[in-house]
């Protein structure tokens, strides 16, 4: 990525920017979540997402699914070109219903999670990234 | 890339008022064990342009810092197990492999990238720790010598500094490095390109203000090789200041060449005091 | 098989039964998301690791369906329980077909 002179204007104001994309649902997110929940309806509270407000780079951004009792949890990005992320599905063994991973984020958009929880209901959450254009510096 | 004409927009309608968040005083102990000095005093050759140096880790923001905390989260680390196994691989035409002559990595080459580029009074040069590491390759070995900006490389310097991570960077200018070392400082503070940039224009005049998204650092050389959330993958040092130079719109030395060579020896310089990070992670 | 995969575990050495246990898995591998252009406009195929597994003595702790959006040199974290001495098996399943394992022992006193 090149600098422009404004871009050198910018640096001298010291200006932060964050490119700010407008949030749109994908049919391909609705698909997914209906062929997760078998179109269920979503409770809010049961699943937690942990993700940061501001990613430096869309590249690696890490987050954090937590659902007590779960058996499954799928993470969708719904502002990527592919909506879906991956699904944790978790075994006897597991100490608990959670896990971290790093994902990639084309923009600034809404991660969703969703559990399956023990009584076979689901539960949504959701948390917003602002992903900033950084990577200058070669 | 397309965000281009929005960012730049963006970056002129943001409120200046944002400005200068300069470096955070957040504390980097690695492992829970080694603790880093990422923030010092200002080598006597700086002090008229800086009181205090800072590791460029104090400007990346708090997700990207904790990837270096824990050498199982950092993903550099699985590089510099790749390069332990190349490190005990035999190869070239004389049957060795680098432990063969070293031995065990974590005694011979403790200490050893705290003073590099250092200079090589039998070759009658300054070396850089890539070019160390292939000269013994090639004369050593008889074995073909790494691409100097090669994922190889990055790993085998990676191996190397994490034997002295924690130790302060102790490079010599004096001496028969002098020379070189008055070469590299007025590269630094050449302007480049058609934005007429030096690196000193963005690490020493701006650091701490923002550039796009980007917090701009003193850009120091203590943490490489580095990992890039960018690019996912180890950096080496000539690999960046090509980036760097790049971005000016200038046409740029060629990693490994004699500019680059002096101007890695200036900058880690700039850096005596602070710890070797590398491999550290950043943006 | 993608050239250089090399995965890095993290298990502690021992724990008491029924103990949790946190796991830290790493592996080296491009993620091609199939999604980018090469230099001449020709979109790269996607090349992917699409499922991760740990178990713990045959039995399942953690079972990850993986698609483009994970970032290169996968990362998960995450807890066992460990009932008994014994070993974790982890394995990671390539889109080319290939499968890379990795196993750490725990004693449990
Ligand atoms: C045949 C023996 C031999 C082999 C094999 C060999 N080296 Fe060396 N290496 C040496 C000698 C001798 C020196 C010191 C020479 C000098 O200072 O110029 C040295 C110096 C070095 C140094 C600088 C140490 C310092 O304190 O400045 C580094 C780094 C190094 N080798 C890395 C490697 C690596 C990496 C490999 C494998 C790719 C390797 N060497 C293989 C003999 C060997
Ligand atoms: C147009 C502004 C600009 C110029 C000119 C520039 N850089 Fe940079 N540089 C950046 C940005 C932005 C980054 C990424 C943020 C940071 O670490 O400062 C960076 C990063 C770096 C880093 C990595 C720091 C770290 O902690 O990993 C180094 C080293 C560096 N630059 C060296 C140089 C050198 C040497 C020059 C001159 C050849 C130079 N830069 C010129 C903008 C610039």
């Amino acid at each position: 990525m090149e600098f422009t002179r404004r871009d050198t204007l910018g640096l001298a104001l010291g200006a932060a920017a964050l490119t700010v994309l407008p949030y749109r649902v994908h049919a391909a997110g609705e698909e997914a979540i209906q062929a997760f929940t078998g179109g269920a309806e979503l409770k809010e509270g049961g699943v937690q997402l942990t993700a940061p407000e501001i990613a430096e780079n869309g590249n690696t951004v890490p987050i954090e699914v937590s659902a007590p009792g779960a058996s499954a949890i799928m993470v969708l990005a719904l502002g990527n070109p592919t909506p879906g992320v991956a699904t944790f599905n978790f075994g006897p063994l597991a100490a608990s219903q959670a896990a971290s991973t790093r994902i990639r984020l084309a923009g600034t958009q809404d991660v969703v999670a969703i559990a399956k929880l023990e009584d076979g209901s689901f539960a949504k959450a959701s948390s917003t990234v602002k992903v900033t254009i950084g990577g200058c510096g070669g | 890339m397309k965000f281009k004409a929005m960012t730049a927009i963006a970056a002129l309608v943001a409120a200046p008022l944002t400005a200068v968040a300069g470096p955070d005083e957040d504390n980097l102990v690695v492992n829970g064990e080694i603790e880093m000095v990422t923030t010092t005093d200002a080598p006597a050759h700086l002090q008229d342009t800086f009181d205090t140096i800072y590791s460029g880790w104090h400007f990346r923001s708090d997700e990207t810092q904790a990837l270096q905390m824990d050498d199982f989260e950092n993903p550099a680390m699985v590089f510099v197990d790749q390069a332990q196994e190349m490190w005990d691989t035999v190869e070239g035409s004389e049957g060795k492999s680098c432990a063969s002559c070293h031995e065990d990595v974590a005694e011979s080459m403790k200490g050893v990238r705290a003073v590099y580029p250092k200079w090589n009074e039998a070759a009658g040069e300054v070396r850089t720790l890539s070019m160390q590491i292939n000269a013994c390759r090639e004369d050593n070995m008889g074995a073909d010598p790494f691409k100097y900006d090669s994922a190889q490389m990055a790993a085998m310097e990676s191996l190397i500094s994490v034997q002295s991570r924690g130790m302060p960077v102790n490079v010599a200018m004096d001496g028969p490095a002098a020379e070189t070392w008055e070469q590299g400082k007025e590269i630094y503070y050449t302007r480049f390109g058609q934005l007429e940039l030096s690196c000193a224009s963005c690490h020493e005049l701006n650091y701490g203000n923002m550039i796009r998204a980007d917090h701009l650092s003193q850009g120091q050389i203590n943490g490489f090789p580095t990992y890039r959330l960018k690019n996912a993958k180890l950096n080496t040092v000539h690999g960046r200041f090509k980036g760097c130079i790049r971005d000016t719109r200038a046409e740029t030395f060629a990693p490994g060449s004699p500019e680059f060579v002096a101007l890695e020896l200036y900058v880690a310089t700039r850096g005596n005091g602070l710890s070797v990070e590398g491999p550290s992670v950043r943006n | 098989m993608a050239s250089g995969v090399k995965p890095r575990v993290k298990v502690p050495k021992s724990a008491s039964a029924g103990e949790a246990v946190e796991i830290k898995t790493l592996i080296s591998h491009q993620m091609e998301s199939g999604q980018r252009k090469d230099s001449d406009g020709n979109t790269i195929p996607r090349s992917i690791i699409n499922r991760f597994t740990c178990e713990f003595n045959g039995e399942m702790v953690i079972d990850i369906e993986m698609l483009p959006a994970i970032s290169t040199n996968p990362y998960f974290q995450f807890e066992a329980t460990v009932p008994e001495t014994g070993t974790f098996a982890f394995t990671w399943y390539d889109d080319d077909g290939s499968v890379y394992e990795d196993s750490k022992e725990i004693s449990v006193a």
